[in-house]
């Protein structure tokens, strides 16, 4: 038997005191399609929403204030944990903004190594983009077909990393690793194959009658709006705004790579599924210049800068004052200058900085990561009016947020 | 007068099994464990990856439900905040007895890493737990094995959930 | 003595800064003539009064006054082609200079350029919302007052973002400790079970490298089974049966006698 409690049934679902003849409908927070925790509080008029209230906050777990109370080294594992779905992305984009803080050049082969995984991370984010959306508006093999691609992925960060979901596989300055013997071979295995298995999802969904009926014309932003509500990413993409932070403010080795930037016209959230789609065989494309890439590089992992970044472990046991640096960061930390930073980088879900606030301490003054599917979430409270309640699955599907680093 | 087909005392196959009712009722629990889709944060995606193609979680009569009433384990993946406790506590509430639960994860065991105001410090501070599953995500499989020790765990119980001992504290 | 720790930030400190440390300052550089950050310098400043304007790494930093936000940012929008706002938020200064800082990150997509403007308010003062503006500030200007408690002016629906609605306190001010005050601590068992309950759940374990032996809860014993909950103590522990755990509960302190025993 379980023991009674104070919490009783409440009756927001269903309120039978209103005049205007609407009802309003709790959608959330442990709702299989709302991506996580969100709760939504929905006004309908009849099917039609006209009243949208996004609540956030249910995975809040205070990353910014431990953020203040960790180094910056320290700091870094809690990075994962933002964008669950694609880490390294989150590691990497709090890794940038502190190395420009302190002003570190990281070697190539890091920065081979270090794209390499952003954009492995793109297609794992993307696929699973393409997963739960389709799942969430019916096409159950989707879902499958989608996941059973994305494990090759996660294999080919197991393999490098030795971690499925939370990588980490990013430091300040560089990487930790080199790529593992056999690494490369099965990277251009898995992306000879990706295009092809990327045709067979769309062969599935592109002109499937339902999908089509479901994602036209619906969740329309004007670019005018996409801007006004910091839309980011394929969001701001699917309205026509051409702005890729690869492109346009290039950082790693996005500068001399070659690949396109697809952007539709069209709006709506069959536009943007056509984008995820498009921008998978555009990361296949950075992945197949990249790896010829690798063997032109020295084999050099980490930048050598002792006061902020640990000498490589020949040098400490070598060199004296090599080890007290390194006990000193061990100990204390690395102390970047004063000073602030906005890193941006654009991550699969959009736009992804981080604003560091450094006084000079082994701690961080302030950090505050922002997240685009914070502003995303944001729009709901927008973008729902006026659309059907079997909509609203789609759109928030279709948006690609994650609470991770919503509530941060 | 027309003699049975079968001869229960005859021949050997007497096609009566004897069982206890507490193993009937076990058996039955036990290989249908429909879990909540309950996903809170990292874990659920793991959770959702144990359910797809190459984790395969259907093989062992596990089936995802969206709705706390069908459903018997709560599988809770994920970080759990102090602004999300009161409506975990209100899933379990609506699930019908007999339920488990599964905290998946360090967060969910222990706080973990997010030793923060904002996270609860182990859910069995709400929940009564039945499996904590280590790891930070934990692998599919060690979902699955967790699923595989719950079944043996309600297997050596008195189908008369009264007769168990529960966690004291709820 | 006891150590003196200063109330007004609680936050990790460095246990050791060496006396004549001065810490190196990120390179600022004066904005440079005729370039897209000196336009809206000239620009701004030709409506306000600016306090400060630098180029730092790669981005521009104006200062200027709180009552100003609106009208700098509508310039930089209107004639400077800032046309999205990525984000804004607040730093507490409250314990060095008694204020708050508030910044605003703007995007010029056309030319790809980045300037952050920045503003001082003190507690208790209210900023004006930039929702007008940006929408994307509806979000991000709750979620400041969450988090500061630095109240919006004609923001149109401004309560509690992250937290929820009955939370005391304001979690990113330095004066918030990270684990949470009082309230904090027992919010979700006060919330769920009431006050009375709090002696039955207990008191949250913070430290996460507590073993606590006698605990049969939380933790299993080696080689015999205890059954849950049941009550254990230095009298009723019973010997440990299977000899290879010995090793994990060997004493120390005893000397090495009982471990030559053993073969």
């Amino acid at each position: 038997m379980q023991v009674t409690n104070k919490l009783t049934p409440f009756f927001e679902n269903l309120n039978f005191d209103r005049s205007d003849n609407t009802m309003v409908v709790n959608f959330g927070p442990q709702h299989p399609s709302a991506h996580g925790q969100m709760r939504l509080i929905l006004e309908l008029d009849g099917e039609l929403i006209v009243k949208s209230d996004p609540n956030i906050g249910y995975l809040h777990r205070g990353i910014e204030k431990m953020a203040e109370n960790m180094t910056y080294n320290e700091f870094l594992p809690t990075t994962d944990r933002l964008d669950y779905i694609a880490s390294t992305s989150n590691n990497y984009a709090y890794a940038l903004s502190v190395e420009r803080l302190i002003g570190l050049e990281v070697p190539r082969r890091a920065q081979v190594i270090r794209t390499m995984l952003l954009e492995i991370n793109r297609i794992i984010s993307h696929l699973f983009f393409l997963a739960t959306h389709a799942l969430d508006v019916g096409a159950m093999s989707v879902f499958l077909y989608a996941f059973r691609e994305r494990e090759y992925a996660m294999d080919l960060m197991e393999d490098y990393c030795g971690a499925r979901l939370t990588h980490s596989a990013v430091r300040i300055g560089g990487v930790p690793l080199d790529l593992p013997e056999g690494w490369l071979e099965s990277l251009a295995i898995f992306i000879a194959k990706l295009p092809e298995e990327v045709k067979t999802y769309e062969d599935l969904l592109t002109e499937n009658r339902i999908w089509k009926m479901r994602l036209d014309d619906i969740g329309v932003i004007t670019p005018e709006e996409a801007l006004s509500w910091g839309c980011t990413g394929i969001m701001a993409r699917g309205s026509g705004i051409k702005y890729d932070i690869r492109k346009e403010e290039p950082y790693e080795l996005y500068s001399e790579l070659d690949f396109d930037i697809p952007i539709s016209d069209r709006c709506d959230s069959y536009g943007r599924y056509v984008l995820h789609m498009e921008e998978m065989r555009q990361s296949a494309k950075i992945l197949e210049q990249l790896i010829p890439m690798y063997a032109q590089t020295e084999p050099k992992l980490m930048a050598h800068s002792p006061q902020y970044i640990s000498a490589p472990k020949e040098e400490i046991m070598t060199q004296n004052y090599a080890l007290m640096q390194h006990f000193v960061l061990v100990t204390q930390g690395m102390r970047p200058p004063v000073g602030e930073v906005y890193a941006p980088t654009e991550s699969p879900k959009g736009e992804l900085g981080f604003y560091i606030k450094s006084e000079g301490t082994p701690y961080a003054y302030r950090l505050k990561c922002r997240a685009p599917s914070f502003f995303h979430a944001g729009y709901l409270q927008k973008l729902l009016v006026g659309t059907y309640l079997a909509d609203a699955v789609t759109i928030i599907g279709n948006t690609n947020i994650v609470f991770g680093e919503i509530d941060r | 007068m027309a003699q049975h087909q079968v001869s229960y005392t005859s021949s050997a196959g007497l096609p009566i099994a004897l069982t206890s009712v507490d193993k009937l009722i076990n058996w039955g629990r036990s290989n249908s464990l429909w879990p909540l889709t309950y996903g809170l944060a990292c874990c659920a995606i793991e959770m959702m990856a144990s359910g797809a193609s190459r984790y395969d979680f259907d093989r062992m009569g596990t089936i995802f439900r969206a709705s706390p009433r069908q459903s018997d384990v709560m599988i809770l993946a994920g970080t759990l905040s102090k602004k999300h406790a009161e409506y975990a506590r209100r899933l379990y509430d609506q699930m019908t007895e007999p339920k488990w639960v599964i905290s998946m994860g360090s967060c969910a065991n222990t706080g973990g890493m997010f030793n923060t105001y904002a996270t609860v410090q182990g859910v069995d501070r709400i929940v009564p737990v039945d499996i904590y599953l280590p790891g930070c995500a934990p692998r599919p499989e060690t979902l699955q094995y967790a699923m595989m020790m719950l079944q043996k765990k309600i297997r050596r119980e008195s189908a008369n959930m009264n007769n168990n001992t529960k966690q004291r504290i709820i | 003595m006891r150590k003196y720790t200063p109330k007004d930030n609680v936050q990790a400190k460095s246990y050791y800064t060496d006396r004549f440390w001065v810490a190196p300052r990120v390179p600022k550089t004066e904005v440079e003539k005729n370039s897209h950050f000196d336009k809206v310098v000239k620009a701004v400043d030709a409506k306000v009064k600016l306090q400060g304007a630098a180029v730092e790494l790669g981005q521009l930093r104006i200062v200027i006054e709180a009552k100003d936000n609106i009208k700098v940012l509508t310039i930089l929008r209107d004639s400077c082609g800032y046309k999205m706002c990525s984000e804004l938020s607040a730093v507490d200064y409250l314990a060095k200079d008694g204020e708050f800082e508030i910044f605003y990150q703007m995007l010029n997509l056309d030319e790809a350029k980045r300037t952050r403007v920045v503003c001082r308010i003190k507690p208790g003062e209210a900023i004006e919302s930039i929702v007008p503006l940006y929408k994307m500030a509806n979000f991000a200007e709750r979620e400041m007052f969450d988090m500061f408690g630095i109240p919006v002016n004609n923001h149109p629906h401004l309560k509690r973002l992250i937290m929820p609605d009955d939370w005391e306190g304001h979690p990113l001010l330095k004066t918030y400790p990270l684990q949470g005050d009082e309230f904090a601590s027992w919010y979700e068992v006060d919330k769920i079970f009431g006050k009375a309950h709090r002696d039955i759940v207990g008191p949250e374990n913070r430290n996460p490298a507590l073993i606590d032996r006698y605990d049969s809860q939380r933790f299993s014993r080696v080689g015999y089974e205890v059954p849950f909950g049941a009550e254990l103590n230095a009298e009723n522990e019973k010997a440990n049966p299977i000899e290879y755990s010995e090793t994990l509960l060997v004493n120390y302190n005893a000397g090495t006698k009982d471990l030559k025993k053993r073969t």
